[in-house]
């Protein structure tokens, strides 16, 4: 019926279609974009469209960023708008703070967020509460970002994940992208917000390539924040936090990624819980006080409790600082494994 | 006729025969003219200025005999004031500066008025609050700037209304000089509407256009201030940001951060560590071990600056921020002042410093008695008005107070606003799940 509609309403395109088909016309091979170089991309656009907008932090101009996230950018924009600071974090964010309260728009990079607790004071005194404590007068357009959570044997001072710590915090937007479009789009929706917002990469994600989906490739192609992606439809549900593990699952699991910690989208969560009954979440954070710990709660407060058929569980970090050789590290992180394991728990089988 | 003891800048009274109240005078008067009244004056410009005086004198002696009680009023009456007066302030120590502020400046007498209004108004305004804090008007932190009203009054003085201004906790004469009426200062001290955050913030949180609070961290605004010269200096719009901080916060690690960032970048950033002795209650030589803090910018010159003078800190700032807007980088001033309060209304001060140090201060070095006494010294203005000005004050206080204790509070509803700005509203949790607030921008 459709097809016989299409043809009364659109015969030369659908013609052409046939034709096309008939001759075996094959589609553009899909555009693959690092993770890298989607954020890349991102601060650029912004670069350009806004002069207000400028990143600053350790190695982002003449070192091409430490993980090379904002190579070129420097060449392109010079030092007014690409500024290599020295090893001053609390000095370095607190003036990307006076810089957005003054009318700039500042891209704060934090060469990993473990380095930001240096900074937290500004993140959350100066930038977070800043607009409530004004009533009103005095926003923050600023971005923090950065790698956070576990790399690869850099051992516990470099590997704390920080999403429930930002993520406890009235005032501050907290999101957490995935793949290339994720970063892309949550990156200049950041940019384009005029709240604090931290975003938190992760260093393993960066040099991994996704296809980009032509709306991605837009200068325009925003994520809005404060919405999670169901990324596959399935029966039962789990919640990726920090989706840097691809797995395959024989199960029909509904997988859910969150993109935005704070402010976080219940409702998706919900819905999918109140139709799969069921309820996994991972993170790569510890277990206490994590963001599973928050949904969790909120899920056993919220409608969907009643659609539980056992009880929600986290899939989490180990609870203890990250260690260095790799059979402990390997067992500190989340394994595919572990996940499956999980689920399966959850669902008696 | 006596004459009356021509002296140094200090205040020292005589009581003259004809029963006027003569102020010691500053430096390098006119001899006083045998048979005249002895009032010794400070230097003027007008050309005709003898002539007048002696002709007021001749009048005033008349009329004297005419109304013995309204001697006085008439002999102030007659006299016409002038319209500005030359002072001598005290040379600034340099620190990296082959040249300082100048050593004399000219006040005028609107000027001058308006300097001594200010400073009477902020003073009268923490006294309110104090005595609104022990009513149990005004809750938590409260930290009086009582004493230190040349710094503020001063430094405003010596920039545009379009530059910036960052200061600490100590915030409310700032506050006032940077713009908030005194109404809506109170008013936010004791947690209302009308208050200027919306009775969001209180007494360390308070915001205006070019003034950014107001901030509670001890030191924070350090960086932040380098980072609102960071934004002039992005925009090349001429524009200068002022940085406060105490004694206390000059020896936190993100103030050398910012003093680094600053010089490196050549951000046009005045900061200035306003000096009043003690951090709470550590006196400064129990915690620096170099309380110079005008060269503690290390490599940032820096200017020590008499700050109970408010023609000092103008002039200082004056020439601060001309150095800064030149394009020089940043520059540092210690301004030298004194708080009478406590470091906040629950410390009574007086456990590490002692009353006698506190009165000296008060006597020798009050700052508005000082403008006063050059201001009446030098005919820019009569005692009485003056006196009419601190009655004007005192009604704005008293009405300021009024609207402060009676205003309502915010409405409950308005707990979950201003989270986020430009954001469409949403749900925000309170105590219980069952409680929500709806948040608006």
């Amino acid at each position: 019926m459709a097809a016989v509609s299409g043809l009364v309403r659109r015969p030369l395109r659908e013609v052409s279609g046939l034709l096309k088909r008939r001759f075996h016309w094959t589609a553009p091979a899909a555009l693959q974009v690092t993770v890298r170089d989607a954020i890349n991309q991102g601060m650029d656009e912004e670069l350009e469209r806004d002069e207000k907008v400028f990143l600053l932090g350790e190695e982002v101009a003449q070192y091409d960023g430490a993980y090379k996230v904002s190579r070129g950018l420097w060449k392109k924009y010079g030092d007014k708008r690409i500024i290599d600071t020295p090893i001053s974090e609390m000095g370095f964010a607190g003036i990307a703070v006076g810089a957005a309260m003054a009318g700039l728009r500042p891209i704060c990079e934090f060469m990993t967020f473990n380095f930001s607790m240096q900074a937290i004071d500004q993140v959350i005194n100066s930038a977070a509460k800043t607009y409530y404590m004004s009533g009103g007068l005095q926003p923050v357009p600023i971005v923090f970002r950065g790698p956070n959570g576990a790399s690869a044997g850099v051992a516990a001072q470099h590997s704390q994940c920080f999403a429930a710590w930002y993520g406890h915090c009235p005032g501050l937007k907290v999101v957490s992208p995935w793949n290339s479009e994720d970063a892309k789009g949550l990156i200049k929706s950041a940019i384009r917000d005029n709240n604090p917002v931290v975003v938190l990469e992760n260093e393993l994600m960066y040099g991994v390539p996704f296809e980009f989906p032509p709306e991605a490739q837009s200068k325009d192609f925003l994520i809005p924040i404060g919405k999670a992606k169901i990324e596959r439809q399935g029966k039962k549900t789990k919640i990726y936090k920090h989706p840097s593990i691809l797995v395959k699952f024989n199960l029909e699991v509904t997988v859910i990624n969150m993109r935005t910690i704070r402010p976080m989208d219940m409702e998706t969560i919900e819905a999918s819980v109140m139709k799969t009954n069921h309820l996994v979440t991972v993170e790569g954070g510890w277990p206490q006080f994590g963001v599973g710990a928050e949904i969790c709660a909120r899920i056993m407060e919220g409608p969907a409790f009643n659609f539980l058929d056992a009880p929600a569980v986290r899939v989490t970090g180990a609870d203890v600082p990250m260690p260095y050789a790799k059979i402990l590290e390997d067992n500190s992180i989340p394994q595919v494994k572990d996940i499956i394991f999980a689920i399966k728990k959850t669902l008696n089988i | 006729m006596s004459q009356c003891c021509a002296g140094p800048a200090s205040i020292t009274r005589v009581h003259c025969p004809d029963g006027a109240t003569c102020i010691g005078a500053p430096e390098g008067d006119a001899e006083p003219r045998p048979g005249l009244p002895a009032v010794v004056t400070g230097r003027r410009r007008h050309l005709q200025h003898s002539v007048k005086n002696m002709l007021a004198a001749f009048i005033s002696r008349v009329l004297r005999r005419v109304a013995q009680k309204s001697a006085r009023r008439v002999l102030v009456a007659s006299r016409k004031s002038s319209n500005d007066a030359t002072f001598e302030i005290k040379k600034c120590d340099l620190y990296l500066l082959e040249e300082g502020p100048p050593v004399t400046t000219v006040l005028t007498r609107a000027e001058g008025l308006k300097y001594y209004r200010m400073m009477l108004t902020v003073r009268r305004m923490e006294l309110k609050a104090d005595q609104l804090y022990k009513q149990k008007f005004i809750r938590g932190f409260c930290h009086l700037c009582d004493g230190q009203e040349a710094c503020c009054v001063g430094l405003e003085a010596g920039i545009n209304p379009s530059d910036h201004v960052i200061t600490s906790y100590r915030a409310h004469g700032v506050c006032y000089t940077r713009g908030l009426s005194v109404r809506s200062i109170l008013a936010e001290l004791t947690g209302r509407r009308g208050g200027c955050a919306k009775g969001k913030g209180g007494s360390m949180h308070m915001y205006t256009k070019n003034f950014y609070g107001g901030n509670g961290i001890v030191g924070a605004q350090g960086p932040l201030g380098a980072g609102i010269a960071l934004a002039c200096k992005y925009k090349g719009n001429d524009e200068i940001c002022l940085t406060l901080y105490g004694d206390g916060a000059a020896n936190q690690g993100q103030i050398a951060e910012a003093f680094n960032m600053a010089a490196l970048w050549k951000l046009p950033c005045v900061f200035i560590c306003e000096n009043n002795l003690y951090g709470m209650g550590t006196s400064t030589e129990r915690a620096a071990a170099s309380p110079d803090y005008y060269k503690r910018g290390n490599f940032i010159p820096g200017l020590k600056v008499d700050g109970m003078d408010v023609l000092c800190v103008r002039e200082a700032t004056k020439f601060a921020a001309n150095y800064c807007r030149s394009g020089k980088g940043p520059i540092l001033m210690e301004l030298q002042t004194y708080r009478y309060h406590g470091h906040s209304m629950s410390d009574p001060g007086v456990s590490y410093r002692t009353r006698e140090e506190i009165q000296e201060v008060r006597s020798k070095r009050d700052p508005i008695i000082i403008l006063q006494d050059r201001m009446v010294n030098s005919k820019l203005a009569t005692v009485e008005e003056l006196k009419e000005i601190g009655a004007e004050v005192r009604k704005e206080i008293d009405d300021a107070a009024q609207f402060a204790t009676t205003d309502p509070e915010p409405h409950l509803e308005e707990l979950g606003h201003h989270i986020y700005s430009s954001d469409s509203s949403f749900e925000v949790r309170g105590a219980n799940p069952w409680i929500k607030f709806k948040s608006v921008s």
